[in-house]
């Protein structure tokens, strides 16, 4: 029986907390005793390998899923997922979703008054290949208003969720954008703790990436959970 | 060393991309091992049900075997059973979970865990995950389950689903307030 190497777990202040008064949706929706700390099991320490083949190849482009091209600008996101010791995370499912360029999901609980676009649904997948590198197509998001405070709007962002090598890897994040104004004012950026946190949800405007006549180009790296150093017993 | 991505919250709007079918029917039509359903509710500290959460679930198979190339043994995993499953809550907060009961896995201080399913919860409101886990009422093996044996005996049946049926189960998920589902730090 090979022993189990388990994973890192988070330092303190890289994830927000579950209570976050800003952010007025956490206040009836966080545990108020302690989470209980367990040791990685087997079953933590797998997790699903999923998507493999439900990944068709038009997943990754958003622009080309209706017969029109969406309004708005067309974006590269590209960059590589890696885990905390700079290992690419191979061969493994990254999905996004994001509001259209009017700042409107096709979604049917989205009351925003901004327009539908027939010709995007804000909906895609990929693999990351060998390397840990993966590429989206897609349109730059609107910002969109919320219901939080008075006055409140989202920056835009996209959503990403990754799943890593175990369930202990799974991410949920979101994807912003340099220079963003909104950024200071919004709850749910703020409730990353800290600068230096916040600055790895914001994706760099790279000219390299950037298609001339085509496409700006954005990058961003996601970093998930590395492995521990020292196997444990069995 | 590189530092993790930040956690942030799945948002209202992930029903556009996330769910998928059959999300919530793990079993294949020649699956080993019993059948079994598991439905609940997911409710805040007000009571009031979430129509906007989905949660994930990962298990073992019948004979206790992860679909996952680190779980090394001389048992093939079932090609009948990913043991995944990814359930968006109703518009009342339900779930209904169609699976197989786990089989029994290592415990990293030897022995075997009782039979449990991990589940992840997520919706609008939650900056990060949630981690739970459901274990079996009918299980005497749960007496000696290196995780129950963490959780105070006092809230340990929050992580016990509740005979409704033959082979049909009930697991609320309860995020704050009296009956607060037990969350684990993983
Ligand atoms: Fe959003």
């Amino acid at each position: 029986m090979t022993p189990l190497v388990g994973y890192r777990r988070p330092a303190p202040g890289v994830h927000p907390p579950r209570d976050y008064g800003a952010y007025r949706a956490t206040q009836w929706r966080h545990p108020k005793e302690p989470l209980v700390i367990i040791p990685q099991t087997l079953s933590e320490i797998t997790g699903p390998i999923y998507g493999h083949d439900k990944v068709r190849s038009t997943d990754a482009d958003l622009t080309s899923q209706h017969p029109g091209a969406p309004l708005g600008e067309r974006i590269v996101v590209e960059g590589r997922v890696l885990d905390e010791d700079g290992r690419p995370v191979r061969d493994s499912l990254i999905e996004l979703w994001q509001a259209n360029a009017a700042g409107r999901y096709a979604h049917k609980n989205d009351t925003h008054g901004a327009p539908l676009d027939p010709n995007f649904t804000g909906a895609g997948r990929t693999m990351t290949d060998s390397e840990g590198f993966y590429r989206f197509v897609t349109i730059k998001p609107g910002a969109y208003p919320w219901p939080n405070h008075h006055n409140a709007w989202r920056p835009a962002h996209i959503h990403f969720s990754l799943f890593g090598p175990s369930f202990l890897t799974r991410l949920i994040t979101q994807m912003y954008f340099p220079g963003d104004p909104l950024l200071p004012l919004d709850p749910i950026f703020n409730s990353v703790p800290g600068e230096r946190a916040q600055r790895r949800l914001i994706a760099a405007f790279d000219l390299g990436l950037t298609q001339p006549g085509r496409a700006l180009g954005f990058r961003f790296d996601f970093v998930l959970r590395g492995r521990d150093g020292t196997p444990m017993e069995p | 060393m590189a530092e993790v991505t930040p956690f942030q919250t799945v948002g209202p709007f992930f029903g556009i991309a996330l769910p998928f079918e059959p999300g919530d029917t793990l079993t294949g039509p020649h699956v080993m091992g019993s059948r079994i359903i598991i439905e609940g509710q997911v409710r805040d500290g007000e009571g009031q049900p979430l129509p906007d959460a989905f949660i994930e679930t990962w298990q073992a198979n019948a004979v206790g075997r992860y679909r996952h190339p680190e779980h090394q043994g001389k048992l093939l995993p079932d090609p009948d059973f990913t043991g995944f499953g990814r359930l968006p809550t109703d518009d009342k907060g339900w779930f209904t979970l169609v699976s197989i009961r786990p089989g029994r896995v290592r415990s990293p201080s030897g022995g075997f865990q009782a039979p449990h399913i991990l589940v992840s919860v997520l919706a609008r409101g939650l900056l990060t995950r949630l981690v739970t886990r459901i274990y079996f009422p009918d299980e005497a093996t749960n007496a000696s389950d290196p995780v129950l044996q963490l959780v105070s005996p006092e809230r340990r049946p929050t992580l016990i689903a509740q005979p409704i049926a033959a082979d049909r189960y009930r697991f609320d998920i309860v995020l704050q307030g009296p009956g607060e589902t037990v969350f684990f730090d993983v």
